[in-house]
């Protein structure tokens, strides 16, 4: 059995053959599995969506009621048997609801992690370690440059600042899925305990979280606050809303981004942040390279991000290593802007 | 070094000078001696050791990194220490982060030999962070770059004692790093340091911009009248310290000491006094355009050739203090007599006296503003900015005191342009498209960018571009819009400039100095605005009298 007898890459996702489905496929197909909410990896349209009940809501959440033709809910750990090919999903760490997905036919075992990381995070599972010959990879920071470190410093750098400058308003970008959270939840964690304000773009998935448990504290739209209720707040907000009209409501704001991509410079400079918050959802370099060496896989495949650099380490380490060039994913960071404007 | 670091990441991103301010104020406030002394230092400029060379950085990682990795990582950071310092292998778990502190690493780099440094450097490496890497390293390279002038971290430290950056920069020359005498008195708990300089830096005294309203208001016999030079203001200094021995230094208008660029004039500082003035390039008795003395300002070493192409001189305005006495309370029209003999007595052919330009009415000094030639300036007419004026009866007093000198700045330029691009700025107005970037017509029907401008403008007029701009857009380019600009529909900016050079840099050939927006044309059709050809005949009228982009000249003076 060869990996490729079970998932066969496309230039829009990996399709099993066996029993005809794709893994977030990035046109509409019959038969998809989702490896979490994201807009590049969960799209509409497809017949029928198998994924965990958090993804499938998330879908729901985003793209309304007929999302799907049909949809199956699926717990972490749960073995499927689609036409003889043994398909189980397990937690990545990336945000709520994310899994890895292990497919297995004739003792050949792949997995798509879809995103992942594997630090903690209170907002969702931890990233689970599942043993493979074939390891799917994505390398949106797979550079040895990033390097994402501790996120508790970045979120004392923030507090620091709504220390200093009482006056001033926070604004803090973040992508509205995942990120926005896990801000929240750092932030309470960290011992800020004032009421967090939100741009209209995260309320749903917000109050979604806080709907599955996940305590976020007193968080409220910032829609009817006064511009003077608002200095000394943080408000967590879509990045493109930053330079947006949007912002004039906000007493002075100082413009902080929480991405893995503001461990570099430059990026964080073109956007005009003045406070740049390292924190990822993606795993960091050491991440994946970490969690490359401890699948034990022979094999790698790299479905989109810095691929060149991750094949390049694979192959120096003796693994076979190859780009999927799978058209559409890494693009959830430009979808918030066209987001409501509220 | 933390701390250091994160003010240091913190300062890299800001613009605004008074969050720069409270970052640092925060920073010497929470900060303990010495450690906060030798972070004044470093932003200041005052730390002195050999500097890490860029290749010694790069054999560092070489002998640490795959090198294909290191290439491709490069290639996406851009900057060297910034990627050495993200891909530095280091263990997190190993580092004594807390235990490394700035004093540690500038007492070991002032002993420090060349053979030694790089096992050092890579010790340091191993027990940073990230951000304590990239500023480790921009610190023994020796390039800040960070945006913060040794004025406005003096300006951060005096705050701490509510003391005005005039203050500390006064005391400056006598001071030395780790700075614990200037901090104990900012802190209240010891006297003010000792300034026993011989030549200290006076603050300086600025004029308000005249307005046609407050020329009504005032009566031209109590004034008296002098040109306004188009060089840089200094202050000429000269003591004698405890030996007898002659000090002599030039300061800039706001203190800092830039007397290792100007040997020449130093050398004719011989009695002790301090000189408020313009530096000026003279070439045959003839005052040179700014754009001549450019080219003395910026160069690393004072070489022989430099010295002589393009000597310096001092044309004396003010005479604040003469031997021992300060003259500074004195009525301007006394200093000036004392400043004639002074300067009499001096016989020092690269100082002499600004000339004052006799006037009894108003209109009378308007001609002469309007027509510097004719006026007395006669050839060197070309470097003169307009008129000062000062009250005859005014003390020297620091600062911008209102009413007793003024400024009276020779009519702008101006052109009608059409808006082409705007950019979004910073800070305050990160969400406002502030920058603009303006055309004039070609022969062939084509707009060519000539310039970009972001003041000027009113905040009411700001939000009416703002919003023509986001109505009006053609193309998105990151931060940047293109704007409509046909000849029936834009935007037309009246545009006011001190001056027009050649320039390699830009498609039109030509470069603007001090552009801003005057006016919002919105009457008139993009069809009507200017021609390249207008800027052409204009450059060749005036190419002396203004040339030269002070923004560019990186040189820490400013232009009064």
């Amino acid at each position: 059995m060869r990996a490729e007898d079970i998932l066969v890459p496309t230039p829009s996702g990996v399709c099993c053959k066996a029993a005809g489905f794709h893994i977030d496929p990035t046109r509409p197909v019959e038969k998809a599995l989702i490896t979490h909410g994201h807009s590049d990896h969960a799209r509409a349209g497809h017949g029928a969506v198998l994924a965990t009940q958090e993804t499938l809501d998330i879908m729901r959440l985003r793209y309304g009621e007929g999302f799907a033709g049909k949809t199956q809910a699926v717990a972490y750990g749960e073995t499927l048997d689609l036409d003889g090919v043994r398909v189980s999903f397990h937690p990545a760490g990336h945000v709520l609801g994310s899994a890895q997905i292990r497919v297995e036919r004739g003792g050949m075992r792949v997995v798509a992690s879809g995103d992942y990381k594997d630090v903690p995070d209170p907002t969702c599972v931890p990233f689970e370690l599942v043993p493979c010959d074939v390891f799917i990879t994505e390398a949106t920071f797979g550079l040895p440059v990033f390097r994402h470190h501790d996120a508790g410093v970045e979120i004392a750098k923030l507090l620091r600042s709504v220390e200093l400058f009482p006056e001033r308003a926070h604004l803090v970008g973040a992508y509205s899925l995942g990120k926005a959270q896990r801000v929240i939840a750092l932030l309470r964690a960290a011992g800020y305990g004032k009421t967090i304000y939100l741009h209209g773009a995260m309320e749903k998935i917000t109050r979604y979280y806080q709907s599955r448990g996940i305590d976020l504290g007193d968080v409220e739209l910032v829609r009817g606050a006064k511009k003077s209720e608002l200095a000394g707040t943080v408000t967590i907000c879509p990045p493109s809303a930053m330079t947006d009209l949007w912002s004039r409501r906000f007493p002075d704001p100082v413009t902080a981004f929480a991405s893995g991509w503001m461990r570099v410079r430059a990026r964080a400079r073109q956007g005009g942040i003045t406070l740049p918050l390292v924190i990822s959802d993606h795993a960091d370099w050491d991440g994946l390279t970490a969690t490359i060496a401890a699948t034990g896989c022979s094999e790698v495949w790299v479905t989109h991000g810095q691929e060149e650099a991750l094949v390049h380490w694979s192959r120096a380490k003796g693994l076979k290593a190859r780009p999927l060039d799978i058209v559409g994913y890494g693009d959830e960071e430009e979808e918030a802007s066209d987001e409501a404007q509220t | 070094m933390n701390r250091f670091a994160e003010l240091l990441d913190r300062l890299s991103y800001e613009p605004a000078r008074n969050t720069k301010l409270r970052l640092i104020a925060d920073y010497l406030r929470r900060t303990p001696d010495p450690e906060r002394g030798w972070a004044l230092a470093a932003l200041t400029g005052a730390l002195s050791f050999a500097h890490a060379k860029a290749g010694m950085i790069r054999a560092l990682i070489a002998e640490r990194a795959d090198p294909a990795l290191f290439a491709m990582s490069y290639d996406y950071v851009g900057d060297l220490s910034e990627t050495v310092a993200l891909m530095w292998p280091s263990d997190p778990a190993q580092r004594a982060n807390e235990a490394l502190s700035l004093t540690d690493v500038v007492e070991t780099l002032s002993t420090l030999g060349k053979a030694q440094m790089p096992a050092q450097i890579a010790r340091w490496l191993d027990a940073l962070d990230e951000t304590g890497r990239w500023a480790l390293l921009k610190l023994v390279t020796g390039g800040l770059r960070i945006g913060v002038s040794a004025r406005l971290a003096k300006t951060a430290a005096a705050s701490l004692g509510g003391k005005e950056a005039d203050e500390v920069e006064i005391l400056w020359p006598g001071l030395a790093p780790p700075y614990l005498d200037l901090f104990a008195w900012l802190e209240g708990r010891a006297d003010k340091p000792a300034s026993n300089d011989p030549a200290p830096f006076r603050p300086a005294m600025l004029a308000h911009a005249i307005e046609d309203r407050d020329l009504a208001t005032l009566d031209p016999a109590d004034f008296m009248a002098e040109w306004k030079w188009d060089g840089i203001r200094v202050q000429a200094v000269a003591g004698a310290d405890e030996q007898g021995a002659t000090v002599a230094r030039l300061y800039s208008r706001t203190g800092e000491d830039i007397s290792k660029s100007f040997p020449d004039l130093l050398a004719a500082l011989r009695y002790p006094a301090a000189i408020d003035g313009e530096l000026l390039i003279l070439r045959d008795g003839r005052v040179q355009s700014f754009n001549v003395l450019q080219q003395r300002l910026n160069r690393k070493s004072v070489t022989p050739k430099l010295l002589a192409e393009f000597p310096a001189h001092l044309r004396a305005y003010d005479l604040l203090a003469e031997g021992d006495a300060d003259l500074r309370e004195l009525p301007f029209a006394e200093r000036r007599a004392r400043l004639e003999k002074f300067v009499a007595r001096l016989g020092e052919p690269r100082v002499d006296l600004s000339p004052l330009l006799p006037f009894k009415s108003w209109p009378e000094l308007t001609g002469a503003r309007a027509d510097p030639a004719k006026g007395g300036a006669g050839a060197d007419a070309e470097a003169v900015e307009g008129v000062m004026f000062k009250r005859r009866d005014a003390p020297y007093l620091p600062g911008r005191p209102k009413g007793l000198w003024w400024k009276w700045k020779r009519d702008p330029m101006i052109i009608d342009a059409v808006l082409m691009y705007a950019q979004r700025g910073h800070g305050k107005r990160s969400s406002f498209y502030s920058d603009y970037t303006f055309g004039v017509w070609k022969d062939d029907g084509e707009l060519v960018p000539v310039g970009k401008a972001y003041f000027g403008f009113t905040d009411e007029e700001l939000k009416e571009i703002d919003r023509f701009v986001r109505r009006n857009t053609v193309e998105r380019f990151g931060p940047v819009r293109e704007v409509k600009h046909e000849p029936a529909a834009g935007l037309v900016l009246e545009v006011a400039f001190e001056g027009l050079q050649r320039s390699t840099r830009h498609k039109s050939g030509i470069a603007m100095r001090f552009p801003r927006i005057n006016r919002l044309r919105w009457d008139k059709p993009p069809r009507d605005a200017d021609r390249l050809e207008t800027l052409e005949k204009m450059l060749t009228r005036t190419t002396a009298r203004a040339s030269g982009d002070p923004e560019s000249t990186g040189f820490p003076l400013v232009r009064e």
